[in-house]
């Protein structure tokens, strides 16, 4: 039998009070008695805007709207981030573009969040993988697509993947995202 | 050359899902006086005497306040003697503690004192995991789903890909850490579990349960430091300090890179070299077990161990004069804010060899004696990992968490705990050495810290 929910979902909000309990007379029992009190909460709203900058990694996100993935390369050493570098983390050399659209990859690692923070709720249950690909150094945080969340297994590490690019780019890493190599175009 | 420095006291409030009867300052005090009664001393005593503080927090946004270290500072009655706050993610609070041995080993102070809270109720769960989720990189980590829990089972799945670490190992931990919080006052879950409790709890982020995972808390912790020649102060101003006394032996910190993706997978050679305890790199057979290893594809650190981890306990133990932590420690207070995270910690303080947390973890060697699990350990407790409950069952309010540490491992030590818990089932037994051990996200910075009883 499934378990039921015992409880209601607890949110914040409530009513606005108009009028405070307080002592009518301010006498030293009523003012020893505010010790006793409950505490009083209020909500503050806290929004804010930022203009963020991808500074030196902005090509990135320019490719990825143009359906390419690029990566970062330490011009003499040749090692190469997944996840770009403008200088590399050994030689403090500044790196150079190179395109890994078509270089083999695989899931080196996943997880499915069936609880998230609260920007990703909504996307529950979601598939984050750290994708490896052939001949670079470091890995690619990303979405994985194509699979079943409620089927999670060690055996998918190692799964040979490809990226599938957001037709509209939202300009945020996640315009990329993995599925299994030999899933059919339009399947997932 | 640094002086030797001893942690006198501390105090640590109880760990609740919320605190909405005081401010942030007054959970606070609540820490600091107890620290300071300890000693026999009142408020006015201790404020003449104390040099000064470091405060720690992690983050702004759970108060919605920024410079709450100098709030602190003002309602402790401290103003104007020096202060700074620290911070560094879950690490926070052991940076605290060792930022304030350092003001007293360098000689910048005699008596210091260490203090450190998070209030972080004061928004919902999911909002509070975002706001931990902007410690990770808001161009590359967050966006793409942002959640820790999510990026420390992205963590374990490897772990159990490379070693065949399983998910009942992991239980193990939690059933260890909460059924040690039952003797623990200051506790946040104190409870009875067993395996198939852990895995039908539910599911966070695969493989990683409900109680796999530490719990968001408010609380606070403070420990006293004191210099020669600041107990020689506190005492003559009346502090009645037992004996013998607590010295922290040695301290180490490691880093590592922000976006776990970033991090190197390094040779046999290099990770002997530069990464290997000694205790390993002397060892025959270690050294034939990590050439497997490796031949079986295995690369350090990769995702699966915290290099920054293992950084801090060599530099820790070199300093303290440790050559095999299983052997010369008799607990250890580690931040198992995952139950994967203990297994992967085993490994990099060198408990175990790589590779073997998973087996260390259900083999009993971690886990108390005298206190029945209900789990059938086939091994004798050998060095008590977490005997407090560890965060699992503590609770995790940041700032507060590597000074909750220090203080138990200071009662440890002195052979309080029964005292202060009112329950003496989780004193270990003839304690002389201890460590601590505090992290931040994915592994980014980690300290440890050597305490030790004076002979």
């Amino acid at each position: 039998m499934p378990e039921l929910p015992d409880r209601r979902e607890e949110t914040q909000g409530g009513f606005i009070v108009h009028g405070v309990p307080f002592p009518i007379e301010t006498d030293p029992d009523a003012l020893a008695f505010l010790k006793r009190l409950t505490p009083i909460q209020i909500e503050q709203e806290y929004a804010i805007t930022y203009l963020h900058s991808y500074g030196q990694d902005s090509p990135w996100f320019a490719g990825a709207a143009n359906r390419r993935l690029l990566a970062a390369r330490e011009p003499e050493s040749g090692y190469t981030y997944a996840t770009p570098r403008g200088h590399d983390m050994y030689s403090g050399i500044e790196t150079e573009w190179i395109d890994i659209t078509s270089r083999r990859a695989r899931i080196h690692a996943f997880t499915v969040c069936h609880f998230g923070s609260e920007e990703f709720l909504p996307e529950t249950p979601y598939v984050l993988a750290m994708i490896e690909y052939e001949g670079v150094d470091t890995l690619f945080l990303s979405r994985l697509m194509g699979i079943d969340p409620d089927e999670a297994s060690i055996e998918w590490i190692g799964m040979e993947v490809r990226p599938r690019f957001l037709r509209n780019s939202k300009l945020k890493p996640t315009d990329v995202y993995f599925v299994p190599v030999g899933l059919p175009d339009g399947a997932a | 050359m640094m002086r030797p420095v001893y942690a006198l006291s501390g105090g640590v409030s109880k760990f609740s899902k919320a605190r909405p009867d005081k401010t942030f300052q007054a959970i606070i005090k609540e820490a600091y006086d107890y620290a300071i009664a300890d000693l026999d001393l009142d408020m006015a005593t201790f404020t003449a005497a104390v040099d000064g503080s470091v405060a720690s927090y992690f983050s702004d946004h759970f108060s919605r306040q920024l410079m709450a270290g100098i709030m602190a500072q003002d309602y402790l009655g401290l103003v104007p003697k020096p202060g700074h706050r620290v911070e560094g993610g879950g690490a926070t609070g052991g940076l605290c503690f060792q930022e304030a041995w350092k003001s007293v080993a360098s000689g910048d102070m005699d008596v210091c004192i260490a203090y450190g809270f998070e209030t972080m109720s004061h928004v919902e769960t999911w909002k509070g995991n975002e706001f931990i989720a902007l410690a990770s990189d808001v161009s590359w980590d967050y966006p793409v789903g942002g959640f820790y829990s999510g990026y420390y089972a992205m963590m374990v799945t490897r772990h159990m890909k490379e070693y065949g670490t399983t998910v009942e190992q992991m239980a193990h931990v939690s059933v260890k850490n909460h059924l040690n919080a039952y003797h623990n006052p200051y506790a946040q879950k104190r409870n009875r579990y067993s395996i198939d409790d852990v895995r039908s709890s539910p599911m966070v982020a695969w493989p990683l349960t409900r109680l796999d995972i530490c719990v968001m808390s408010d609380g606070a912790a403070a420990v006293i430091f004191a210099s020669e020649e600041g107990l020689a102060r506190l005492e003559a101003a009346g502090a009645v300090v037992s004996r013998p006394l607590v010295k922290v032996a040695g301290i180490g910190r490691g880093t590592d890179a922000m976006r776990m993706a970033d991090r190197p997978h390094v040779d046999y050679d290099t990770f002997m070299a530069d990464y290997a305890t000694d205790h390993e790199r002397n060892s025959d057979d270690t050294r034939a077990y990590y050439r497997q290893l490796w031949a079986q594809g295995t690369r350090y650190p990769g995702i699966h161990s915290f290099r920054a981890g293992r950084t801090a306990g060599n530099l820790a133990y070199r300093r303290a004069g440790i050559v095999d932590p299983l052997v010369e420690l008799d607990f250890i207070e580690l931040h198992d804010a995952y139950t994967s995270s203990e297994i992967q910690t085993y490994e990099d303080l060198g408990l175990c060899r790589y590779g073997e947390g998973g087996q260390f973890a259900a083999s009993g060697r971690a886990f108390m004696p005298g206190i029945d699990y209900g789990l059938d350990l086939p091994d004798e407790p050998e060095l008590p990992v977490n005997p407090s409950g560890g965060l699992i069952a503590c609770g995790h309010p940041v700032g507060a968490t590597g000074l909750m540490q220090g203080v138990f491992a200071i009662w440890q030590l002195q052979g309080t705990i029964g005292r202060h818990f009112g329950d003496p089932m989780l004193q270990v037994s003839e304690a002389e050495q201890g460590a601590i051990h505090s992290h931040a996200g994915t592994g980014t910075y980690v300290t440890v810290s050597i305490l030790r009883k004076e002979v």
